[in-house]
Order: structure tokens, then C-alpha cells, then sequence
């Protein structure tokens, strides 16, 4: 169904457009448009048309967007990593002026004539009625034309054609319409823009996955993972057994671990073994922290057998009986180097030197349930 | 005494065309198959560009070990190039945004034009920078600061990232400075566009212009304040390449002149390579009277005095050094004219000030052939003077010991040529397939094109 849009009349100066727009504005019209090829110089006081107002934009968008870079660039420096770098302050504002300025312009520019295209003259939109008509071809190009819309109140076909004629068009076209074909309104819904915009992020993550993920451990750009080197636990066939690993030469120690003599032998340990190790500060700190780690889940924090296991484990018995008060040195190291019943040998995860402060650390507990009078001092 | 009548304005645009004309003149490249010279000129182009790709992707598959750089030059070709291709971009800027708040008319002829250098030339310096960084495929992203695994972020107190964001900010603003400049010409091609793919492509990228004065009175109003914006943002960039240099304590490049002398310089060497590329379009699209020898003209007394300033510049550092009374700062300088850099500075020395002199001469500065040659040599020389600024500093640095000479190899040239063939294949292919004038903006100069002064009363 066609349905009238404008009544378009086409000039041939810019004197006259001049002239005819002045006039069209006095007869009282509203919905009216002039179209020239290029900006014409005047024309928006003829129109009346009231100053833009594009700079406010500007300006608010570009103060916004500063701040926020300013405060972003605080929030990192001074909140989420704070981190001194070349001797500066925490905030070193000269610094970041630079990057403040590059913000407001690049902002302020962008979204200026973004709010200008999207916002003032909803654009894109191919689909205008004077679009492909032979008035739009004549003003991209040399002419200077006037439409009046039939919307305009003041609209009345033979009137409008009779007053643009008395003020000097040289042609007047009535444009048409399809309604079905033209709609001025913006489509950001529509299902075809909708999956468009899925289609592109679909691809987008798609590609940045791979691109992730793939194509950076390409070769040659695999980042010194690929070696032709040896590692441990490897396989190899240049070894008979088929690892890479070599078996260590019989009788090797692992640096700490010094053989153990008294293996099966409690009473050997018992009247043989001096603690090597002064109980000073520093050994009773180290054996706290190993009995905590080792020990203390069978035996309780404090020694008093009171398992953290709850039953689940066969609890380890009290280290402040009489038999262990009565017990030397030598005989506790032998129980934590080899176990007893249940209580598994610590002499594989447990250094010499932390199995004596662990020793030191127990003689401590004990002492402390069993205080001398001279303690009190 | 001259005859210059100066109670005129002069012609901007000569033959008083009408305004039809002037659509068909500059739409003309576009509509007809390019000659044979347009082949020739685009297979010389690409050949370089391929040049180019191959000393690229050598260095990616076999490293940076490729390049001349050695242990004091680290920063030696490549930042080299970065500077000078960035220096060529000040030109369009300045021509669209500065001499448009300035009112020079006659920049509406070349306005297009020198915005497409701009963003050429941009594309070509971005290449730099991220190949240097060894590791081209994650240095885009490294550079800016996003929330990632690490926990870390980028160093805002940086010379380096202040110039991701300036240039960054640089090239997205001149394109966007550019396509809105733009949009009333895809409309005008559209409206003139026979085949319906080109009516499509020309739709979708006018965005529906329908020339209407309600949208040309925003329009302006953008305009003027892309061009507000663009002014101080083309003197920033590249202060803030500069400050990469002045920011560090290295003798020769820690000097507070740089700023100025940077962007002084910028300007020279980009309107000597606007007035080559302009020279050769005019004569190939027959638009002698779209860019009139007083265009060019007027760009090489710019040339002239940017060159001026450029030879202060160079003098002042010399005083400033004996001045200073600081030995490294007399040494490096004194080491620059005459130590085994000394081939490389007087070439720049030459080429910079003693030859754009010649423009004092009116002779010469409106023929030409002479203008030509003078602009290719100004060229020359502004790229060793980033080489003498970058090598010489670097080569001889504090540690006697460590004091290197650097020579590049046959692959940093081979990229230096590919750089030369993608902005001259970006350019060629923009004058195939782009207005290379603003339509609008032409029309809007021409003669009579705006109302007489006693407001169009007698158009009967």
C-alpha cells in the first residue's frame, strides 16, 4: 500500500534555498527538511533551527570517562596491587595524566559521534522514504531541495504544491511509501539482528579459544615446551630397563638421611645414643613444628594421647607416662626412627636433625606437666 | 612589486566547475578500469609489501636474532621505523583538524587525502612496535591492561604504555575523524552507484545519509569538535613518543627540547610525504585544479619552517651540551658529528636544513619537479635523524666497554622496504576505491557555491 510521505521541491542556488527555507519556516510549517549537497552557510537560521548541542555531550562524556580511568588507575596501584615501581608515590598523578588525556579524547570523540549517529539521527537506516528517489539524487549532487512531510498539521497537497511553487521550485515530486517495506524505527531487536550478533560472538569466542588454546602452541611457537631433552620419570629407549632415570650406585645416602645403626636393636639405642642436639630455642621451635606436623595427629597437640582421629586410627598412647618420663633420649629417637606396633618409622620423612628436635620438643612437653621446684624460679 | 590582490580570496578550487562536474571528476577513478601506470605502480607496491612479509615472517620463525640489534642497541630499525612512520601521520592531522580550526581553505582539497596517509601511515608504525616485542601473537593483548590469571597489571607510570594509549587513541580517532568525513561521500556514491553490489557496499556505509540540514548542523557541529579534539591529541602523540626517549637518563636522548623538536619534526617529514603522494594523484587523476600549485606551495613554506625549527632544534642540543657543562651529554653529541656515526648525522643534517632552504626561492617552490626532489630528500633525512637519535645514543653509552657499532642486517631493510610497499599499496588501493577528495567539502569552497552576502534576494 503506498502512502504519501513529503511533497519535495527542488532549487538550483544556494540563494535561492536560502529564500525558500525562510519561508517555508515563516508559513508556520513543522515537519519539513532541507536537503543540500553540502552545508550551506546560514541555512540553520533560516530554518530557525536552535544551536546543536553536540559539545555538552562531549564534554560529559569525556569528564566522566577521565575519572573513571583516574579512579581505575588508583583502585589498581592503590587497592588491588599495591606495588612501589621506580621509587614513586602509590598515586603519582603526573604520571598518569597522559593516559587521562589520551581517555577524554578517544571517548570523547568516540561516543560523541556515536550519541550523533545513533542517538540524533538514527542511523543506520537505509530504508527512508526519500531513499532511491529522484529528488535524493538530485540534492547528493548539485541541487538544493525542500520536503514538507505529510504529517505536518498545517499539511494540505494542492496548498503545499500551490506555496512551494510560489516561492520558486523549478519541480516538485510527491513522494511515496511502502509501509509494509519502510520503518523508520530502530530494529536492535529483531530476530535477524539478534542472531547476527550471537552468529559474530559465536565466532568471535570460537576463534579467541582456539587462538588460545591452539594456534599460540603451534610450531614453531610452542614456548620452549617441546625439548628434545631428558626428563625424569621418562621414558627411554636409550636404557636398557627403558627409563630415563638412573638408578642411583648401591650404599648412595640422600643428603640428611644418614644410615640408621641400631635397627631392631632398642636397647643398643637406648644406652648408646646421645641427643647430639642443643635444646635451644631455635631446635625446640623446629621439633614443635614437626611434632605438629607428624605427630601430633596420634599423639594430640600436647602429648596427653588425646587423638585427633577420633578412632579412626588406633590411638597413640600418652608421652607423659612413667615409662616414658623414665625413657632415655636415645630410646624416643629409636621408636621415631623405626615405629613401634602400629606407629609406622618417620626415617624416611623425617631428617636426623628434626627427629632429635622432635626428641627435645617431647622432653619439653613432659618437663611441663612435670614441673620442678626450681622451674619456678 | 607582486600583483597579489590581497581585498580577494583567492580560488580555492580553479576552472569554476560546476558542482556535477566536481562529482564526476573525483568519482572518476572509481567508476573506470585504473591504466596500465595504475598497474605498474601497484605491482612495484606489492612486490615491496612482499618483500616485507617475508623479512616478517622470517624473524618469526627464526627469531629477532635476524636483526642488527646487539646488546647496547636494543632499540635500533624497528623503533626507528615506528617514529618515522608515526612522524608521517602528523601531516593528515594536522592538515584536517588544525588547519580546519584555523580556517585555511585551501586544506579541504587535500583534507581526505592526508587523513588516509594518517591512518596508513599508523598501520605501518603499529607494525614496529609489536613485531619488536619478540612475541607479536600476545604482545596486543599484554599491552593493555585487562584482569588476567597473573593478577597483574600494566605500568601506568610508563613512557612506553602512555604511548599504547596515545597512538592507540591516535588511530582510532583519526579513523573515526576520517569515516565521518566520509559518510556524505558513500552517500553520494551510492545515489550515483549503477550496480546493485556497489549500492549495497555504498549503502551500508553512508548509513542512510539523506543530506538533510538538520543532520548537516549537528554534522558541523561534530566536525568542529573532532577537530577541537584531534588538535591537542596530534600534539600529544608524539610528545608522548618523545617522552619514550626524554623519560630515560641516556645522554642524547634525555633532553627536555624533545617534546617540541618531535613533533616539529613530525609535521616536516609528513607534509614532504603528503606533497610526494599529492604530486603524483594530481598528475595521475588529472585533479590539477582540485589541488592548485598554491596548495602546494602553501604546504612547502610549512616544510620550510618546520625544517627551520627542526635546525634549531639540532642546534640547541649541541649548545645545551656544551652548556650544561655535563660530560656525557658533550661527549655523546661531540661523538654524534664526529664519530663513527658521523656519515649518518650529517646526511640528516643536510637533507633536513640545507636543502629545504631552497624553498626561500619562489621559483622553486612553485615548480614541480624542483619541490618534488627537495620533499624526498626531507624524507631521507627525517629518517636518520630517528636513526642518529636511536643508534648513536644507544651504540655509545656509559660503560665504555659495552660500546658496540650497530649495522643492520639485509632483514630489517627487507622490512623497511615492506613498510614503504603496505602504505603505498593501503594508498593506492584508497585512491582506486575511495574518494580521494572530500566531495562535500570541495563543493562547499568552490565558487558560488555559498550564499551571496545580501542573502539570495534577487534570485529571480
Amino acid at each position: 500500500m503506498n502512502k504519501l510521505y513529503s511533497v519535495a521541491a527542488l532549487f538550483k542556488t544556494p540563494d535561492e534555498i536560502m529564500h525558500a527555507a525562510a519561508k517555508v519556516a515563516d508559513a508556520g510549517y513543522e515537519k519539513y527538511d532541507v536537503n543540500t549537497p553540502y552545508p550551506v552557510h546560514g541555512l540553520d537560521g533560516a530554518m530557525r533551527l536552535k544551536p546543536s548541542k553536540m559539545g555538552y555531550y562531549t564534554i560529559a562524556i569525556g569528564l566522566t570517562c577521565m575519572s573513571l580511568m583516574l579512579f581505575f588507575m588508583y583502585w589498581v596501584y592503590n587497592i588491588d596491587y599495591p606495588q612501589v615501581i621506580g621509587g614513586k608515590p602509590l598515586f603519582p598523578l603526573p604520571a598518569f595524566v597522559p593516559i587521562m588525556f589520551e581517555i577524554t579524547v578517544l571517548t570523547g570523540a568516540v561516543l560523541t559521534v556515536a550519541v550523533m549517529l545513533i542517538f540524533y539521527f538514527k542511523f543506520p537506516n537505509n530504508a527512508h522514504p526519500i531513499h532511491d528517489s529522484g529528488y535524493m539524487k538530485a540534492v547528493s549532487s548539485d541541487r538544493f531541495g525542500v520536503n514538507i512531510e505529510a504529517i505536518d498539521p498545517k499539511f494540505d497537497i494542492e496548498g503545499v504544491k500551490a506555496f512551494l511553487s510560489s516561492i520558486g521550485a523549478y519541480q516538485i515530486d510527491e513522494i511515496y511509501f511502502d509501509e509494509e517495506e519502510v520503518n523508520t524505527k530502530h530494529r536492535i531487536l529483531d530476530s535477524k539482528f539478534v542472531i547476527g550478533m550471537f552468529l559474530i560472538a559465536g565466532f568471535t569466542s570460537i576463534s579467541v579459544y582456539l587462538h588460545m588454546n591452539k594456534a599460540l602452541y603451534l610450531p614453531p611457537f610452542d614456548w620452549m615446551l617441546l625439548q628434545h631433552k631428558v626428563t625424569a620419570q621418562d621414558h627411554s629407549d636409550f636404557f636398557k630397563n627403558g627409563i630415563s632415570s638412573r638408578v642411583p650406585v648401591e650404599g648412595t645416602v640422600a643428603r640428611g638421611f644418614m644410615p640408621y645403626l641400631y635397627v631392631g636393636d632398642p636397647d643398643g639405642a637406648s644406652d648408646n645414643l646421645v641427643n647430639p642436639f642443643v635444646a635451644d630455642e631455635e631446635n625446640i621451635a623446629l621439633g614443635k613444628r614437626k611434632f605438629l606436623t607428624f605427630c601430633s595427629p596420634c599423639h594430640g597437640d600436647l602429648a596427653m594421647g588425646d587423638s585427633r582421629l577420633r578412632g579412626q586410627f588406633p590411638n597413640g598412647p600418652t608421652l607423659h607416662s612413667d615409662k616414658l618420663l623414665s625413657w632415655t633420649d636415645g630410646r624416643i629417637y629409636h621408636v621415631i626412627t623405626e615405629g613401634q606396633n602400629v606407629m609406622p618409622g618417620y626415617k624416611k620423612t623425617v631428617t636426623r636433625k628434626e627427629r632429635w628436635a622432635i626428641v627435645n620438643y617431647v622432653r619439653t612437653l613432659q618437663r611441663a606437666l612435670d614441673a620442678k621446684e626450681e622451674d619456678m624460679q | 612589486m607582486s600583483t597579489i590582490d590581497y581585498t580577494k580570496n583567492e580560488v580555492n578550487v580553479k576552472g569554476n566547475r560546476s558542482l556535477k562536474e566536481i562529482d564526476d571528476l573525483i568519482i572518476a577513478p572509481l567508476d573506470r578500469i585504473p591504466n596500465m601506470k595504475f598497474f605498474i605502480a601497484i605491482g612495484i607496491t606489492s612486490t615491496m609489501l612482499l618483500i616485507g612479509a617475508i623479512g616478517i615472517a622470517l624473524s618469526f620463525y627464526y627469531g629477532t636474532g635476524l636483526w642488527g640489534n646487539n646488546n647496547p642497541v636494543g632499540w635500533a630499525m624497528p623503533i626507528v621505523n615506528f617514529v618515522f612512520w608515526v612522524g608521517i601521520g602528523h601531516a593528515g592531522t594536522l592538515i584536517s583538524a588544525i588547519l580546519f580550526l584555523l580556517r585555511q581553505r585551501w586544506r579541504n582539497g587535500i583534507a581526505r587525502f592526508a587523513e588516509a596517509m594518517t591512518i596508513f601511515a599508523v598501520i605501518t608504525a603499529l607494525i614496529f612496535p609489536i613485531i619488536h616485542t619478540g612475541r607479536p601473537w600476545v604482545a596486543a593483548v599484554y599491552l593493555l591492561p585487562y584482569p588476567n590469571q597473573h593478577g597483574l597489571w600494566v605500568n601506568f607510570n610508563s613512557p612506553l604504555l602512555w604511548d599504547v594509549f596515545a597512538v592507540s587513541t591516535y588511530f582510532t580517532v583519526s579513523l573515526v575523524f576520517w569515516y565521518v568525513g566520509l559518510i556524505p561521500d558513500f552517500a553520494v556514491l551510492r545515489d550515483r552507484a549503477t550496480g546493485r553490489i556497489k549500492k549495497v557496499i555504498y549503502s551500508i556505509f553512508s548509513l542512510g545519509w539523506r543530506f538533510s540540514n538538520r543532520h548537516w548542523q549537528h554534522y558541523e557541529m561534530t566536525y568542529l569538535i573532532l577537530a577541537g579534539l584531534a588538535t591537542p591529541l596530534v600534539l600529544s602523540v608524539h610528545t608522548i613518543v618523545s617522552f619514550d626517549f626524554a623519560v630515560s637518563i641516556l645522554p642524547g636522548w634525555h633532553t627536555t627540547i624533545f617534546p617540541p623538536y618531535f613533533v616539529a619534526g613530525a609535521i616536516f617529514s609528513g607534509f614532504a610525504m603528503v606533497q610526494n603522494s599529492l604530486i603524483v594523484i594530481r598528475k595521475v587523476f588529472d585533479m590539477d585544479d582540485l589541488i592548485p600549485i598554491k596548495t602546494l606551495e602553501t604546504m612547502n613554506k610549512i616544510i620550510l619552517l618546520t625544517g627551520t625549527m627542526v635546525g634549531y632544534a639540532y642546534s640547541m642540543e649541541f649548545f645545551i651540551a656544551w652548556y650544561s657543562g655535563s660530560q656525557p651529554e658533550y661527549f655523546t653529541f661531540v661523538n654524534r658529528a664526529f664519530g663513527p656515526y658521523s656519515w649518518a648525522y650529517w646526511t640528516m643534517f643536510s637533507c633536513n636544513v640545507f636543502i629545504p632552504q631552497l624553498f626561500w626561492i619562489r621559483k622553486i617552490r612553485t615548480s614541480i619537479v624542483p619541490m618534488f626532489i627537495i620533499a624526498i630528500f626531507v624524507n631521507v633525512g627525517m629518517w636518520f635523524e630517528r636513526f642518529v637519535i636511536v643508534v648513536t645514543s644507544l651504540s655509545r653509552d656509559f660503560l665504555p666497554s659495552s660500546w658496540a657499532y650497530y649495522r643492520p642486517t639485509i632483514t630489517d631493510f627487507a622490512i623497511l622496504i615492506g613498510s614503504f610497499g603496505l602504505f603505498f599499496t593501503l594508498t593506492l588501493l584508497f585512491t582506486r576505491f575511495l574518494p580521494s577528495i572530500a566531495i562535500a567539502e570541495i563543493k562547499a569552497v568552490s565558487e558560488g557555491a555559498q550564499p551571496s552576502h545580501h542573502g539570495g534576494e534577487d534570485h529571480e
